[in-house]
C-alpha cells in the first residue's frame, strides 16, 4: 500500500504521457494534437513538481520567525516548470496560428484532408 | 498522501482522457481547461505555490481563451477519420510498460534522501538568504541564480510571439467567404448580455490590480513576471471577449504590443549589460548598487519587470491576432 501511494503520481505520470502522445500521433485533427501536446508536456510537468516535494516541507518561501527546523520543497524543479509552463502556451499558440492558416488554405484540419489535397496537386 | 491530492491526481488523467476522447473539440477545449485547474491544485498540493500560480492563469485561463478562439476560426466538429499506424501503438504500449517498470525504482513520493534534494538545492536554500535577501528562493533562483535560463525562456516567447504574426499577417485579414456559423456567432455576442457584460467587466480591474500584485510582490510571496504576465494578459482577453475584438485590438494595437514584448526583452538585456559596463558579468546584479544585497534585489525587480511586459504583450497580441481574424 506504501508503495501504490508513493508511486501512484508516477503513474498519473506515464498515464497522462501516453494519452497525450496518443492524440499527437493517431488523431487526424490538428486541434486535437494541439490538446494532446498540452497534456503530453503537462505530463513532464508533473514528473518535475512531484521531484521536488519533501515529505512535512512547505513551499520555498521564507517566514517571519520560522522555526529553524523547517523543511523546504526544492525550488530548483519549480524554476524550470514555472518557465515552461509559459513556452508551453507560446508553443500551443503558434501551433493553433498554423492550424488556422491550414484551415484557410485547404479548408480543413483533418490531416487526411490536408494529405489528399497536396497528392491531387 | 492525503485523500485530497489522490483525488485531483485521478481527476487528471480522467480529464486528459476525457479531452482526447471527446469529438466536439469544444468540449475538449473544456475539459483541457478542467485538466489544467486540476492539474494546478496538483501543483499546489505538492508545495509548487508559484507553479500553481502560472499554470491556473496559463492553462486554465489564457490557453482556454486561445483554443475557443482558433476553434471559431476552424470549426468545431472532429472528422473522428482515426489514422490508424501500428508502428507510433506499439511504440506508445513499449513506452507505457517500460515507464511503469521504470517507476518502481523512482524514489517514494516525498522521501527526503532522494538524489534530487541532496546536490544543489541545499545550496540555493542556505545561500538565498545570504546572497539575495529575498524570502521568495524560487524567484531568487529564477531571476538571479539561473538568469541565463530565464532570459532564454523570455526569448523564446519573443519569438513565438512574432512566429504568429508572421504566420497570421498584422492586421485582421478581411475575406469574403463568411460561413452560416460565422454569422450566428457574430448575431448573438456576449455583449448582448447585460449581466454578464456588467459583471465581467468589474472584474477587469480586480484582475489587472492582481496582476500588479503578483508582478511587484512575486519577491515576497508566490508570483512573478512570468505568472502577472498571463493574468494581464487575461483581463486583456476577457475585455476582448465582452465587447469584441476590434475594441480591444483598438485598445491595445497590434504594433504598440510588439514594440512592448521588444522593450520587455531589451530591459532584460540591457540590465546584463549594464552590469557588464560596471564590471560585474552578465546578469550579475550585484555591482548594480553599492551594496550587493540590494543590487540584486534591485536587478531582479528590473528583469521580472521586463518578464511580464514580455509576456503579457505577447500573449495579447496572440489573442488579437486570433480573435481579430473572426470580425471579416
Amino acid at each position: 500500500m506504501d508503495t501504490f501511494l508513493g508511486l501512484y503520481n508516477y503513474w498519473i505520470y506515464v498515464g497522462l504521457l501516453v494519452v497525450g502522445l496518443y492524440a499527437v500521433l493517431l488523431k487526424g485533427n490538428y486541434i486535437k494534437r494541439m490538446i494532446g501536446l498540452g497534456i503530453f508536456q503537462a505530463a513532464v510537468f508533473l514528473l518535475f513538481i512531484s521531484m521536488d516535494k519533501v515529505e512535512g516541507g512547505t513551499g520555498p518561501i521564507f517566514r517571519y520567525g520560522q522555526d529553524i527546523t523547517t523543511i523546504f520543497a526544492n525550488p530548483l524543479p519549480q524554476v524550470l516548470i514555472l518557465t515552461a509552463i509559459v513556452v508551453s502556451i507560446a508553443v500551443t499558440a503558434l501551433g493553433l496560428a498554423l492550424a488556422i492558416r491550414i484551415k484557410e488554405e485547404y479548408g480543413s484540419i483533418e490531416e487526411s484532408d490536408t494529405l489528399r489535397a497536396d497528392r491531387d496537386e | 498522501m492525503s485523500f485530497l491530492f489522490f483525488f485531483t491526481l485521478s481527476f487528471v488523467l480522467i480529464s486528459a482522457v476525457l479531452a482526447v476522447h471527446a469529438r466536439d473539440l469544444f468540449v475538449s477545449t473544456i475539459w483541457l481547461g478542467v485538466f489544467s485547474l486540476m492539474m494546478a491544485s496538483n501543483f499546489f498540493i505538492l508545495d509548487a505555490a508559484d507553479v500553481a500560480i502560472t499554470e491556473a492563469a496559463v492553462g486554465a485561463g489564457v490557453s482556454t481563451v486561445l483554443f475557443l478562439s482558433a476553434l471559431a476560426l476552424t470549426g468545431e466538429k472532429e472528422s473522428g477519420r482515426r489514422v490508424y499506424r501500428l508502428i507510433p501503438s506499439i511504440a506508445l504500449l513499449t513506452l507505457a510498460v517500460v515507464l511503469m517498470i521504470v517507476s518502481l525504482d523512482h524514489p517514494r513520493l516525498g522521501d527526503p534522501s532522494a538524489p534530487v534534494h541532496q546536490h544543489i538545492a541545499p545550496w540555493y536554500l542556505s545561500e538565498t538568504p545570504v546572497l539575495i535577501d529575498i524570502p521568495n528562493v524560487v524567484t531568487a533562483v529564477l531571476a538571479s541564480f539561473r538568469g541565463y535560463d530565464t532570459l532564454g525562456e523570455t526569448l523564446v516567447v519573443f519569438t513565438a510571439g512574432i512566429g504568429v504574426l508572421s504566420v497570421l499577417g498584422f492586421r485582421p485579414k478581411r475575406k469574403a467567404v463568411v460561413t452560416a456559423a460565422q454569422v450566428s456567432r457574430r448575431t448573438v455576442r456576449i455583449r448582448d448580455h447585460l449581466i454578464l457584460r456588467v459583471v465581467g467587466k468589474l472584474l477587469i480591474p480586480v484582475i489587472m490590480l492582481f496582476a500588479l500584485v503578483v508582478q511587484f510582490h512575486g519577491e515576497y510571496s508566490p508570483g512573478g513576471g512570468f505568472s502577472a504576465g498571463a493574468l494581464f494578459a487575461a483581463a486583456v482577453m476577457l475585455y476582448g471577449i465582452l465587447e469584441g475584438p476590434d475594441r480591444s485590438i483598438k485598445a491595445m494595437p497590434q504594433v504598440i504590443m510588439l514594440r512592448l514584448a521588444a522593450l520587455g526583452a531589451s530591459i532584460y538585456i540591457f540590465v546584463g549589460i549594464f552590469g557588464m559596463l560596471l564590471g560585474g558579468n552578465f546578469l550579475d546584479y550585484g555591482v548594480l548598487s553599492s551594496n550587493p544585497v540590494a543590487g540584486q534585489q534591485l536587478g531582479i525587480l528590473l528583469i521580472e519587470f521586463g518578464v511580464g511586459l514580455t509576456v503579457a504583450s505577447v500573449l495579447t497580441m496572440v489573442f488579437n491576432a486570433f480573435a481579430g481574424r473572426e470580425t471579416y
